[in-house]
């Protein structure tokens, strides 16, 4: 087991070190950073001064490493547009991000969960085709254009709720910015979490009722009808107990894609999040912000699969005997 | 009226050699499964209107949307000719620069379809010469490719075409937008979806290298170069069909998601996604047509190839049969 656990972060590193150098190749050779920094006047001797003062003269090998050392620390240089450390920009907007995503993938698992158990259990009515049409739909339907259609719907035509920005926020703490606590805050999230979390409620949805339907035909399932026991309690206690494990796998695994998929809905939503500024960066080929949202991202999903596969090892004991061979 | 001959078929299809070919194809299961499933012609009408319209752009559309002395701001916005205010000349209606909305969408359809298809191309190729080549040579190289695969599978397409966006504009920034606009998007979208494709075909490969026919290619002394392309290829390109139909829905929704975010196609050549992202700035203004009918157009017709990609999965999937 601990050979496994080693091995396994062993590799995860080692897909941290390629992101890291991708990200550095990046920083490094699409544009000249220096030429960002200084302006047409700028004379020669200062761009040299500025060259030699940032080791852009040092061995290739030398800056990659310096940069690992660098991104250790979090500090991943100045932006290009906003003239601000990278770190601190990406911390300012990073609550914004979490909270979508959070409250997003909550939204996910809760009203797939609901969908697809009656879909399992009540397979042939209508309700249950009008949820299968919808999810057919959200695979489908881009999630741009999900956004718009209920900006259209929910913000012009009815104007129940807001269609951009985050309303008023709360001060938590050095940093943390909640929209948790103020009602404006908690109107602005319902429409950009509900764009978010389609697609992932939707892939929920057809889950558990694929594994629901699975369980429903096993042998103690009907051994559990024959004892007689309530109907309630075998659908819940038994069948849909049983269906959860793979449903919070998948779950988690999709974590990393919500965050990804944010730059989207953000957009959309004009959302003040990690996603816009890195959108923006890439409009505006601000290297340094692309390079540090990369290695985000990268370490969001490598700690992700790292945990899953470590829980899985821990939970399933057919995985820990194969990996004793 | 006499039932005609074998013969006078034969010669009634063009004869020679064509015509087994047809009579496999009118026989084949696959023409059967597809005749009897309604939504599945349906999706396969709708996909051929929109590569005719695509193709046919230029003597379809009623106007040139990119022809600025046919173009008049004082047509701009007007609604689709069945509201108020509506224009018989514009039946759905103009955009806020007064130009035909319908013509526009198959100017845009054809961006769209072009981008789409030459990515999953590029796709293609790249995944199968990767696969061909981890499959049959294995060793370090094999776990090398599939290494790279497997990191880049962790992470979602959309946020890799981004990244590769982004680094092609720096690399390409002395160029105008609407020169390396098309390319940067192939690229891509090439980039970030050929995975499928490498593993798919790896996969195959490991069965058809051991086989009779590749040993005997080997003991003749072909190079392994001939042996892949020629010999091992043909018999593992099946299943890449139905992965091509079903990303080309995909790579129209990178395409379209890129050109909304700002990063795709410029508004002077749009794509579906530029069009929609134009409309997106006037639903508050109440000018709903501009964003809907791109909008509409792009999500039937990727329901449509979705659609033909499940039912051609299913149809050459003998397992199923």
């Amino acid at each position: 087991m601990l050979a496994f656990v080693i091995r396994r972060i062993m590799q995860s590193a080692a897909v941290m070190l390629a992101v890291a150098l991708i990200a550095f190749l990046m920083f490094r050779f699409v544009g000249d950073p220096v030429n960002q920094m200084v302006g047409v006047d700028t004379p020669q001797e200062e761009v040299a001064r500025l060259r030699e003062s940032l080791g852009l003269n040092d061995p290739t090998i030398v800056q990659f490493g310096r940069f690992i050392g660098n991104a250790l620390h979090f500090d991943f240089g100045v932006s290009y547009q906003f003239r601000q450390p990278v770190t601190r920009l990406l911390a300012e907007r990073a609550p914004a991000t979490l909270e979508l995503a959070f409250t997003a993938a909550a939204f996910a698992l809760v009203v797939g969960l609901i969908m697809g158990v009656y879909c399992a259990l009540r397979r042939d009515s209508w309700l249950a085709q009008l949820f299968q049409a919808i999810s057919l739909i959200g695979v489908s339907l881009p999630t741009f254009l999900i956004g718009i259609l209920l900006i259209y719907l929910f913000a012009v035509v009815l104007g129940w709720l807001p269609s951009n920005g985050r309303g008023q926020v709360v001060k938590i703490g050095d940093w943390w910015t909640t929209g948790f606590l103020t009602t404006s805050g908690l109107r602005a999230l319902v429409l950009p979490a509900i764009t978010l979390g389609l697609f992932q409620m939707t892939l929920i949805m057809r889950l558990v009722r694929a594994e629901m339907l699975e369980v429903m035909r096993t042998d103690y399932i009907k051994f559990a009808k024959a004892r007689g026991l309530r109907t309630r309690s075998i659908h819940f206690g038994h069948a849909l107990k049983n269906t959860l494990i793979p449903v919070i796998t998948i779950a988690g695994l999709q974590l990393g894609s919500i965050i990804a998929f944010a730059i989207i809905t953000e957009t959309v939503f004009n959302w003040p999040g990690m996603g816009l500024l890195f959108l923006k960066a890439v409009q505006n080929v601000d290297i340094p912000i692309m390079a540090a949202y990369l290695m985000l991202i990268g370490l969001l999903f490598v700690l992700i699969n790292l945990l899953v596969d470590l829980t899985y090892g821990l939970v399933d004991p057919r995985l820990r005997i194969a990996m004793r061979s | 009226m006499p039932t005609p001959t074998p013969e006078e078929v034969k010669g009634l299809v063009g004869g020679g050699a064509g015509s087994p070919v047809i009579r496999k194809i009118l026989d084949s299961d696959i023409l059967y499964s597809f005749r009897s499933s309604k939504l599945t012609m349906l999706a396969a009408t709708i996909v051929f209107l929109c590569f005719f319209g695509a193709l046919f752009a230029p003597w379809i559309a009623p106007f040139d949307p990119f022809d600025p002395a046919k173009v008049f701001l004082s047509d701009a916005s007007i609604p689709p000719v069945w509201q108020q205010g509506g224009d018989p000349r514009f039946v759905i209606g103009t955009d806020d620069q007064g130009r035909d909305m319908f013509s526009a969408i198959l100017y845009g359809l054809r961006v769209s379809l072009a981008v789409g298809g030459l990515g999953v191309l590029l796709a293609a190729v790249i995944g199968i010469t990767l696969g061909l080549v981890a499959g049959y040579m294995g060793g370090r190289i094999d776990a090398i490719i599939m290494r790279i695969a497997d990191v880049q599978l962790t992470f979602p397409a959309i946020l890799i075409a981004l990244l590769i966006d982004g680094v092609a504009q720096g690399l390409f920034r002395g160029l105008p937008r609407e020169q390396s606009a098309i390319p940067v998007l192939v690229i891509s979208i090439g980039l970030s979806f050929w995975v499928q494709y490498a593993r798919t075909i790896r996969g195959s490969t490991l069965v058809e290298k051991n086989k009779d026919y590749v040993h005997a290619a080997r003991l003749v002394g072909l190079p392994a170069p001939i042996i892949m392309l020629r010999h091992v290829l043909p018999n593992v390109i099946g299943p890449v069909l139905v992965i091509l139909t079903i990303n080309l829905g995909l790579a129209v929704i990178t395409e379209a998601t890129l050109s909304f975010l700002g990063v795709g196609l410029p508004p002077t050549q749009p794509s579906l996604g530029t069009l929609i992202s134009i409309g997106n700035k006037y639903l508050f203004s109440g000018d709903w047509w501009i964003v809907a009918f791109p909008g509409a157009t792009l999500a039937i017709l990727v329901l449509a190839v979705n659609l033909l990609g499940d039912w051609l999965r299913d149809a050459l999937n003998p397992r199923l049969r």
